[in-house]
């Protein structure tokens, strides 16, 4: 089986027509399903938050047919995951893109649970410590992309959970749980 | 009935008149009437039909659609004794008419061998009800009455001295000699003048009378050509189970022949109003053939290449060639005009069905070497037998039907067979055990 790192890649990553943006409607449909779950599968055990279209993605080439995806073709499977919610473009021009293999809401419950886990209920913590702190190692929240943890705590804040402030020291904002 | 007393004119499956081996069709005149008059055991009544004037007949038509009962029938120019010319001041207001005296034979039948004793002669008359050229159409009809090209068909094909006889009549005009009278003055510059003119008109008359010539011969090279087909036509049907390679080379002789040329093309100047219709019915004729050989599909461009080598010197213009095509839906001929989404034009038999095609590309892409490298348009030409360019547009329709998908590389266009269906979104790792995909995987993962 083809890998990519320590990722397997499913047989059809050698069928070269998954490399080209299919015309025809279903086809095309069933396509643009296929990318989208290798995508979020991808993303998921690698840990990739961000994909910049205009740099180099392991993913969307396959050197041993070689084969690469169209900046046409990368567009159209990102912004397939933008309208399920599984996605957002960071910018205009569509050059960044942020992968939410776990909803907004799913990474809020993740950080609720991390709390409830560690006994935070009423503490305090720098977003910092969230995703790279002592407790955090081991979980999902290790490393998390800042722009999507500060989604999930503006929506934690929002249902009155916690509250951001600013700290003392300007480099860090602090999270005050109320949960 | 006209049957009883006319011969009936044999139609092609488009409609248009069979023809004699050496006939060419020379003028067309639409809603035309052909009546005889009254006689004890002779009456022909033919309301509005088409009148076409060969070298050889005058063939009448019923209209389109034909009304039930109604047939074609003809008169043979042999059978003509004599042709009345009218010319009255009546026709300044009524439809311009056309008589002439017709031998029947005792039978009451029209004859074709005007010499059989005991015949008779009976006035018919062509009333010209419609628009044309009544006139040219008149002085074709004398032209090849005068002709009696029929005669000629019974001497010996060699022999060049019945061409140049049909030609030479019509060069007396240009010999006109200056009595050698003194002119002087202006009437005698202009008389001069009118002299340098003339022998400059004449020069080109002859010119012209060896481009005549040419075609001529060029007909005869028709005519020689469908003369060895038929020969070889029924010598091969005797021959039986000889040498194999013999047969291959003589029908390959006989394609040949075959597709030497139209003797009688249809022209804007025999047809007039009518050309684009009677095109259409002898093109609807003519592709049967090239039908056969490439499938049962070809492309316009191919159809046009060939039509105009086989009319030889009457070449017509791709727009006559599509108005000719899109005139089909109107008559009953059995092939059709077909525009892909593309914008490629082609013929195709009514009787023809993607279907067929479809599952030979099916066979085709689940091959083991297909599977893997998929095929490119011309690969598809090459088996199928068709032309690129067709074999493109059957890949692009399999392609819209969900049969193949495509791969767009620096290596060039394929396409493959469509795997998508098979391939399990909820698991990207399965493939189940039967099916196109497993065989795919299969090959692939083997290689």
């Amino acid at each position: 089986m083809q890998k990519l790192g320590d990722f397997k890649l499913p047989p059809f990553f050698n069928y070269p027509p998954y490399f080209t943006l299919q015309p025809v409607r279903d086809t095309r449909e069933k396509q643009i399903q296929l990318w989208k779950e290798l995508i979020l599968d991808y993303c998921k055990t690698q840990k990739i938050f961000i994909i910049g279209l205009e740099e180099e993605f392991p993913l969307f080439a396959n050197p041993v047919i070689e084969r690469s995806l169209t900046h046409e073709a990368r567009e159209t499977f990102l912004s397939a995951l933008v309208s399920e919610g599984r996605a957002e473009w960071l910018d205009k021009g569509r050059r960044k893109c942020l992968i939410l293999w776990h909803r907004i809401q799913d990474w809020a419950d993740i950080i609720v649970n991390f709390v409830k886990d560690n006994a935070f209920e009423d503490g305090v913590l720098t977003v910092e410590e969230i995703r790279s702190g002592i407790e955090s190692r081991g979980t999902e929240l290790y490393g998390l992309d800042r722009i999507i943890l500060m989604r999930a705590l503006k929506l934690l804040e929002h249902k009155g959970k916690l509250a951001i402030f600013k700290g003392t020291s300007t480099d860090d904002e602090g999270v005050k749980f109320s949960i | 009935m006209a049957g009883d007393h006319l011969p009936l004119a044999e139609l092609t499956s488009s409609g248009r008149p069979v023809l004699l081996p050496s006939e060419i069709e020379c003028s067309f005149l639409s809603n035309v009437e052909l009546e005889s008059e009254n006689s004890a055991n002779f009456s022909v009544r033919l309301k509005s039909g088409l009148l076409i004037l060969t070298t050889h007949r005058l063939i009448w038509l019923p209209p389109n659609p034909v009304p039930p009962g109604s047939k074609g029938c003809y008169v043979p120019l042999a059978a003509v004794s004599h042709i009345v010319s009218k010319k009255s001041m009546k026709s300044m207001f009524a439809s311009p008419r056309l008589s002439f005296q017709v031998s029947v034979g005792p039978d009451g039948r029209v004859d074709t061998k005007s010499l059989v004793r005991g015949s008779r002669s009976i006035v018919m008359t062509a009333v010209m009800r419609g628009k044309g050229d009544v006139d040219s159409f008149v002085a074709k009809f004398w032209e090849n009455w005068r002709g009696r090209a029929w005669e000629r068909d019974n001497e010996e094909l060699g022999s060049s001295s019945s061409v140049k006889s049909g030609h030479e009549s019509g060069s007396g005009s240009g010999g006109f000699d200056s009595t050698g009278m003194r002119m002087v003055g202006v009437a005698g510059i202009l008389r001069r003048e009118q002299e340098i003119w003339e022998s400059t008109d004449k020069s080109l008359h002859d010119a012209f009378q060896d481009l005549n010539a040419l075609m001529s011969k060029a007909k005869e090279m028709v005519m020689l050509a469908e003369k060895m087909r038929l020969k070889l036509l029924s010598g091969s049907s005797q021959a039986g189970a000889a040498n194999n390679e013999e047969m291959g080379s003589k029908e390959e002789m006989q394609d040949w022949l075959l597709s030497v040329g139209i003797i009688s093309p249809v022209t804007k100047e025999s047809a007039g109003a009518l050309y684009h219709q009677q095109l259409s019915r002898q093109l609807a004729d003519f592709v049967k053939f090239p039908l056969e050989r490439s499938g049962g599909m070809i492309n316009l461009i191919d159809i046009y290449c060939l039509f105009n080598r086989a009319r030889g010197t009457e070449l017509i213009s791709p727009e006559d060639l599509l108005r000719a095509c899109s005139l089909w839906d109107k008559f009953d001929v059995p092939v059709m005009l077909r525009k892909f989404d593309s914008g490629v034009m082609v013929i195709q038999n009514k009787s023809y069905r993607d279907e067929e095609v479809f599952a030979r590309i099916k066979t085709l892409v689940t091959k083991p070497d297909t599977l893997r490298m998929g095929i490119s348009a011309s690969d598809a030409a090459l088996t199928l037998g068709i032309a690129p360019a067709m074999a493109k547009e059957h890949l692009l329709t399999a392609e819209s039907q969900g049969l193949l998908c495509r791969d767009v590389s620096p290596d060039g266009f394929r396409f493959y067979v469509n795997l998508f269906p098979e391939i399990i979104s909820d698991d990207l790792y399965v493939v189940q055990h039967h099916g196109v995909y497993a065989m795919w995987n299969t090959i692939v993962s083997s290689a």
